[in-house]
């Protein structure tokens, strides 16, 4: 009986629940807040703006949206689910470390990877010109700058999400399945397609919707390949068309494609049970491969890797290069100053996340029912909505509010306040808590799942204080999750684009705005510093995930 | 117990609370540049009330200018040339033309902003017709820039002016074929053709020209006819020459000073420049150019840099990116005066600001990308 206590982070014998709570309502209800308002500018629709729209470019953006969905799930689910059934069924050469180098594209954005692709492989590029000149071959590359082009590049750099869920499905599976499927007559593909397949499942689908979910948050990529989705029409009829009433619901339209998707997800892992029991010693049993098709294995890594990660790193090294040779200390002054605005915006972003989820996981496990943790559960769900979605749901009703405080301020007692929360990190903070609130709450929330409620109990028999109980076991418990939680945040806010453009205060470009806009003017050198600094960062976490297994 | 995991962790925390707190020093300056005082005082709790009001400098401090600027290509030597000889200091935020002025609208009277610098005509009329910039009486700016590239009443003034025009490989066109933008409509240009993408405020001011040449029909017409050609949309200037030198297409429209920079560079690039409209009305022209805001904190200090850089800075500004100047006693770079002598098209800069949304609706209408 004492074991059902839900334990939290506070201790339920102490402090005034019901005040919690009520806090606890009003933080679900910040993070719920843009995408409701998103929603809600869908009600009064302009609808000259959408007639216009309509009769011109619309379709073509719903079109390619949907077009880019199918072909980066496609990609992402083919590279990724092979890759990690090749690293979890078969030995070869060097599978250990490409175990790892593969999830490595994950660190590099898309947008980053993007103009580095269109740099290397457009017409006038040095892929095509060496054809071209050297070799004197006169072939017909298919057009990058095209939505094939914007598809490759976003494979490569998401397939690692489906990779990696799709290894821990593989991994999770019983051998004793397999030896069954061997005895009953089946081949090693057949067993592939009828037993692992299908029992990776759940995992495999969530890989594919957070590869798609980002696709269809993207609009810098697809611009730099003149392929516009939805997600660029939002910037299109904010900047073109100067209407960012119509920007807003344009922002409806995309968190309904994301709607669709989360939908789309929980019917493919369909009302099944996926219960395994897996004993000691049953890993799916690995084949080990020889000669020829050892080769092809390492083969197939390596190039996927190579595509994906060396050759950008490469180009983007040689390019740090040719700048470093003829850096000003002009230039170097603006990347120390774009450094560390990303590094305080990262670290402002990651602890307000962190603090905020380890609020509202604590919160939580006060409650007598389910009520509490559902409400908990929805206030993660800005990591399902596109980031421009998130950052006109922020701009609306804060630039309301500033412009009514300034009002306010001034008949009552003739001051000027100045832009509060437009013109301040407060709304871009604001917006990374929550679009990145799922991160940081997964991981504090699943640490403390893991507290012992014995050793809590223990405490408190000999004669523990609240005080002590939280911080001489449950805070050091549950600070590897925090950690965690935090450096993920940091990796992804240093990595994020659409809402900063949104809603940076004034003369604040931090790396990754330095490196779209240089990009955009094809001033590839200048992007390359500042661009590695990204792709280095987003290193770490990969890192500290494979080190834990 | 292992303590070492806890030390770790102690370390770790420390190190996020000083990064926090550099945030949020970083967070209150953020907001509250126009604070000249800021670095001698950053304690100072209340933001500083409107410039009126502000105690007067001290004299041995000449102060700041905050740039909200879209120009990010070698504009830098000839700022750091200004704070050499005052001691101003200036500040800049980079961004879109149109993205920046719609932060001047929503900033209004609190914007930190002094001064507004547009590579596009057509935004700094937006900008004036929002009432975001001051009207100025400067004798000196009225006397070095002429009359066509102001705005009438001082709200803006035109810097340097850039052309929008042909650009073609000699290899595989020659000069008589070319003419008019209007010509590359002819279905002869099919797929030979490279242009800037319709979301750049370039090709919406070269529209609103056509526009108000012909009229919204004709115009439509003709941006039909380019994009019937079928055009490799590229989103650089710099770009769309690399393709034609690489032979992607044969024709370009891009402005002329990228391949006044790309020649500084290689002498040897192959592409060569054609002025256009040359019998009719002439060469599309844009300014870039600057208009003081109307709520600025350091309006003064705006103005003198205003009119020095319509003066004594004006070739440094106009020849670091190959610009013409627009100051008629200033000489320009001697690599864009070897592009020869032209016509330029008389229209109003005020048009392509007016014109700017038809033009976006134009261009989406006529399936232009």
């Amino acid at each position: 009986m004492f074991q059902k206590l839900p334990l939290s982070f506070f201790n339920k014998d102490k402090g005034p629940y019901g005040l919690l709570s009520v806090f606890m309502f009003i933080a679900v209800g910040l993070t719920l807040l843009p995408a409701i308002i998103a929603a809600s500018s869908l009600l009064s629709p302009s609808f000259e703006v959408w007639a216009h729209l309509w009769d011109t470019i619309l379709p073509r953006m719903i079109l390619n949206t949907l077009l880019l969905l199918t072909g980066v799930s496609i990609g992402t689910f083919m590279i990724g689910t092979v890759l990690a059934w090749l690293v979890t069924a078969y030995e070869f050469p060097g599978k250990k470390t490409f175990k790892w180098l593969l999830v490595l594209p994950m660190a590099v954005p898309a947008y980053i990877m993007g103009f580095i692709y269109m740099a290397m492989f457009d017409f006038a590029g040095p892929f095509q010109t060496f054809f071209r000149n050297v070799l004197g071959m006169q072939i017909a590359f298919p057009q990058i700058r095209s939505g094939f082009g914007a598809i490759v590049v976003m494979t490569l750099v998401l397939y690692p999400y489906v990779y990696l869920l799709a290894k821990a499905g593989f991994e999770e599976q019983s051998g004793s399945a397999f030896e069954a499927a061997k005895v009953l007559g089946a081949g090693r593909l057949r067993t592939f397609l009828k037993v692992a397949l299908p029992l990776a499942r759940p995992s495999i689908a969530a890989g594919v919707a957070l590869a798609a979910m980002e696709s269809l948050a993207d609009f810098a990529t697809v611009r730099y390949f003149n392929f516009p989705t939805v997600a660029d029409g939002i910037l299109r009829v904010w900047h073109g068309l100067m209407d960012l009433g119509a920007a807003s619901e344009m922002a409806g339209l995309l968190a309904f494609f994301s709607l669709l998707l989360l939908l789309s997800e929980q019917k493919l892992r369909s009302r099944r049970a996926y219960h395994q029991t897996k004993g000691k010693n049953q890993d799916v049993p690995a084949t080990f491969l020889t000669g020829r098709k050892a080769f092809a294995a390492v083969f197939l890594c390596a190039s996927v890797f190579f595509a994906a990660f060396g050759l950008p790193l490469i180009q983007l090294i040689y390019w740090a290069v040719l700048e470093i040779s003829q850096i000003t200390p002009h230039a170097l002054s603006v990347y120390g100053q774009l450094a560390s605005r990303s590094l305080t915006l990262s670290v402002t972003a990651a602890f307000f996340t962190v603090f905020t989820a380890l609020f509202i996981a604590s919160v939580s496990r006060l409650g007598k029912g389910k009520f509490l943790r559902y409400l908990a559960r929805a206030s993660t769900v800005g990591y399902s909505i596109p980031g421009a979605v998130i950052g006109v749901g922020i701009l609306i009703p804060l630039s309301a509010l500033d412009r009514y405080i300034n009002v306010l301020a001034g008949s009552l007692w003739g001051i000027d306040l100045g832009l509060i929360f437009t013109g301040s990190l407060i709304g871009l903070v604001y917006a990374y808590v929550v679009r990145f609130m799922a991160i940081a709450y997964g991981s504090v929330d699943s640490s403390m799942d893991k507290i012992p409620p014995n050793t809590v109990l223990a405490a408190r028999v000999l004669g523990a204080n609240a005080w002590r109980i939280i911080f001489h076991i449950k805070l050091p418990l549950i600070l590897p999750g925090i950690i965690a939680g935090a450096v993920l945040v940091f990796v992804d806010v240093m990595k994020e684009l659409p809402i900063t453009v949104i809603l940076r205060p004034m003369s604040y470009d931090t790396l990754s705005i330095w490196v779209w806009q240089m990009a955009a003017e094809s001033l590839w050198t200048d992007t390359a510093l500042p661009a590695l600094a990204i792709v280095l960062v987003g290193i770490v976490p990969v890192w500290m995930l494979m080190r834990k297994r | 117990m292992n303590k070492k995991p806890l030390y770790i962790a102690l370390v770790a925390v420390l190190v996020i609370a000083a990064f926090f707190i550099g945030g949020m020093v970083d967070f209150t300056a953020a907001p509250q540049q126009q604070q000249a005082a800021e670095q001698e005082a950053p304690a100072q709790p209340t933001p500083a009330p409107a410039a009126p009001v502000q105690p007067p400098q001290q004299p041995d401090r000449p102060g700041i200018i905050n740039i909200y600027t879209s120009r990010h290509y070698g504009v830098e030597p000839v700022f750091d040339k200004f704070t050499e000889e005052t001691g101003i200091e200036i500040r800049f935020t980079t961004g879109s033309d149109a993205l920046l002025r719609e932060r001047l609208r929503a900033e209004g009277a609190n914007t930190p902003a002094d001064m507004y610098i547009a590579v596009d005509a057509g935004n700094l009329w937006l900008a004036a017709q929002d009432g975001l910039l001051a009207a100025l009486d400067s004798d000196i700016l009225m006397n070095n820039i002429p009359e066509n590239l102001r705005d009438p009443e001082g709200r803006w003034f035109g810097l340097t002016k850039r052309v929008r025009t042909l650009m073609y490989h000699p290899d595989r066109v020659s000069p008589e074929e070319l003419s008019t933008y209007e010509d590359l409509a002819d279905p002869r240009w099919k797929g030979r053709i490279a242009m800037r993408p319709s979301t750049h405020s370039y090709t919406q001011s070269l529209v609103s020209s056509l526009i108000a040449a012909h009229g919204v029909e004709r115009a439509e017409e003709i941006v039909r006819g380019w994009a019937q050609n079928e055009p490799v949309y590229i989103d650089s200037d710099t770009r769309l020459l690399e393709a034609l030198a690489a032979g992607e297409a044969d024709v370009a429209i891009t402005n002329h000073y990228y391949l006044g920079r790309i020649l500084q560079d290689n002498p040897d690039f192959p592409i060569q420049i054609f002025w256009a409209n040359q019998a009719d009305r002439g060469a599309h022209v844009n300014v870039s150019g600057a208009g003081v805001t109307a709520h600025g904190p350091n309006r003064e200090n705006a103005i003198k840099l205003l009119e020095w850089l319509s003066g004594d800075g004006q070739e440094m500004f106009a020849s670091t990116n190959h610009e013409f100047p627009a100051n008629p006693n200033v000489a320009a770079h001697p690599i864009i005066v070897g592009f020869g002598e032209y016509i330029a098209d008389p229209l109003d800069k005020s048009e392509y600001g007016r014109l700017q949304a038809e033009a976006v609706k134009l261009l989406n209408r006529a399936g232009y990308q």
